[in-house]
């Protein structure tokens, strides 16, 4: 059963002109620790400063679910943070809802949403009773029963925050984050530690507050769920903004035919006849397990004709082998390496 | 509906009585709070009150041990509450990201504040009534005068210990807030001015004692209540303290930790 969770007038605020969010060549540097600076000496600005964000552009439109990609420590967070008002950045300009962010008022705050990484829930308190003040801030808040039950909130509310499961503080979070009806929505992980039905749930609840207008900005790690889920994407690396598009134009980028052939085992698969020839031909070649090999590119009969001639050469047949169309990690893996940091 | 509102913020009143009603609420259900701002009060009341304790001074002021015992009670119930309370909720909220989450829903960082000042409030009437009852039960007399004078001291008294518990709670960790607020409310209830006057100090040691705070307030309070009169001295460093303590908040509070 579905409860709805918007009324009419969310829709109607949300078709206002113009872009919610508009990040103009945002920088933020910090202060480096002595661990960063001595790492990464290629890193610091003139002043010995770690600049954290380095001139991001970002627009996000209503009626839209924006992805926010990056590895840890890419510079997302400190993104989201100048835009939510919550850090002062060194240069660039932000528009939040056509206003300044900063010292932002409460009636600009109450159009805002914000679910943090850290939850930020009080630990002492019950779930429902948590929502029911927050929702006390809002003129019109959601029916709070609805979502709750929406949310499964209600299964947990004899509990306090502090002894939830990490997916249970999740569920809390959003419902706190959306409760105020909010014209713009930031959502750090909101699917992260879900089991499979409350991960549907959030999916629907997101989908329905796009369709009504609402503009969503989702930082996640878990890439099919932005896949499933964006409609824009934004990648951001060491602070710039290394990839953005419409999601069919990500991962279209670098052709229409881009795709990724995956394959386990065989006896000694070294690739070593096959590479030259992959790489001569622009395509990229991934080990992502031990054994377990990724190429991805515009991937032609003549390569698989190279691939099954080494098998049958080797006499062996890998356990597990498939071709499909590029993904969103993939593309991911490529621009940010696949170095662990 | 018909009009398209252009924000969805519930009224100032709203959001801070909100907050405030939050604020005592959760004060009252936590059982630590209970205790320091109600339990060891109202033992200390018993405490001063069946034992031989406070007589040199109650002798020395020609009035009952009760009549010396309220006034600092109720100087130890604003330590508690604002101090301690405060202090304590404040340092845990901010390290589990709380205040960070509250300043971005409409009620922000002074509605926040606002709200505190309420519970604080509440608190302290409600303290006010309990040990005001239990003196009366006791022997003790509440006079209108002393009443009325106790109202402003007890404002100033809440203001400069809620800032100072602020302070501690937005500059260090929540864990050595709550050592540094414990700390000082048993060093201060039994040795700075709260529940014992200084004037038996030794002559080295009194003037520096009554130049803290937490003096300041039980020498006002003793003031209003047993001479009904109005201290300039000590309600003049109570005023100092709270606007210090406010401009180091302002200056110094981190919202996240």
């Amino acid at each position: 059963m579905t409860i709805p969770v918007l009324s009419h007038q969310n829709s109607a605020r949300a078709s206002a002109p113009g872009p919610a969010l508009l990040i103009n060549s945002l920088v933020k540097e910090f202060k480096p620790s002595k661990e960063f600076a001595a790492k990464n000496p290629h890193r610091l600005t003139e002043d010995g400063l770690h600049r954290a964000v380095d001139g991001v552009n970002l627009t996000i439109n209503r009626g839209e679910v924006t992805v926010l990609l990056g590895a840890n420590g890419a510079g997302k967070t400190t993104t989201l943070a100048c835009a939510q008002g919550l850090l002062k950045p060194d240069g660039g300009s932000v528009e939040l809802l056509g206003s300044s962010p900063w010292g932002a008022s409460p009636e600009l705050r109450s159009r805002v949403g914000i679910m943090l990484q850290d939850g930020g829930l009080p630990q002492h308190m019950r779930p429902v009773p948590l929502l029911r003040h927050i929702a006390r801030m809002y003129a019109q808040p959601l029916d709070l029963d609805a979502l709750v039950k929406r949310l499964g909130i209600d299964t947990f509310n004899g509990t306090t925050v502090r002894r939830l499961s990490g997916g249970q503080k999740q569920r809390v979070a959003l419902a706190a984050a959306i409760i105020g009806q909010p014209e713009l929505l930031f959502l750090d992980e909101p699917t992260a530690g879900l089991d499979p039905q409350s991960r549907s749930v959030v999916f629907d609840i997101i989908s329905e507050l796009r369709d009504a207008g609402v503009a969503i900005v989702l930082t996640t790690h878990l890439l099919d769920d932005a896949q499933r889920i964006a409609d824009r994407v934004f990648m951001i690396k060491r602070g710039t903004v290394v990839l953005s598009g419409s999601m069919a134009e990500v991962l279209a980028a670098g052709g229409k035919n881009q795709q990724t052939l995956t394959f386990t085992g065989g006896t000694g698969l070294q690739l070593v006849d096959f590479l030259p020839q992959a790489q001569s031909d622009g395509l990229v070649l991934l080990e992502k397990a031990a054994g377990r090999y990724e190429i991805s590119g515009d991937i032609k009969p003549h390569h698989l004709v190279a691939l099954t001639n080494y098998w049958q050469k080797l006499g062996a047949i890998p356990t597990e082998f498939t071709l499909a169309p590029r993904t969103l990690e993939d593309i991911f893996l490529e621009l940010s390496g696949n170095e662990i940091r | 509906m018909t009009q398209t509102r252009t924000h969805n913020a519930a009224s100032p009143v709203t959001r801070v009585l909100a907050q405030g009603l939050y604020e005592t609420l959760a004060m009252l259900k936590n059982g630590e709070q209970l205790m320091v701002n109600l339990a060891f009060p109202i033992m200390g009341l018993l405490a001063l009150n069946y034992t031989a304790f406070l007589d040199p001074w109650a002798e020395r002021y020609g009035i009952s041990r009760i009549d010396v015992a309220v006034p600092g009670v109720l100087a130890l119930c604003v330590l508690s509450t604002a101090l301690s309370g405060q202090g304590i909720a404040t340092g845990f909220d901010r390290r589990y990201g709380v205040l960070r989450f509250i300043s971005t829903t409409p009620l922000g960082k002074s509605g926040l504040i606002l709200g505190k000042v309420c519970a604080v409030l509440t608190m302290l009437a409600l303290q006010y009534f309990v040990i005001g009852a239990l003196g009366q039960l006791l022997g003790w007399t509440a006079t209108v005068p002393g009443v009325l004078l106790s109202l402003p001291t007890l404002l100033l008294g809440a203001a400069c210990f809620t800032s100072l518990g602020l302070f501690i709670a937005g500059t260090v960790r929540a864990e050595a807030t709550l050592a540094i607020v414990n700390m000082a409310w048993v060093l201060l209830a039994a040795l700075g001015g709260i529940l014992l006057p200084t004037d038996r100090y030794p002559a080295a040691i009194a003037p520096l004692v009554d130049a803290l705070p937490s003096a300041a307030l039980g020498n006002a309070l003793r003031g209003d209540y047993i001479y009904q009169d109005f201290f300039l001295i000590p309600h003049l460093i109570l005023l100092l303290s709270a606007l210090v303590f406010s401009a180091l908040c302002v200056r110094f509070f981190k919202w996240s930790a």
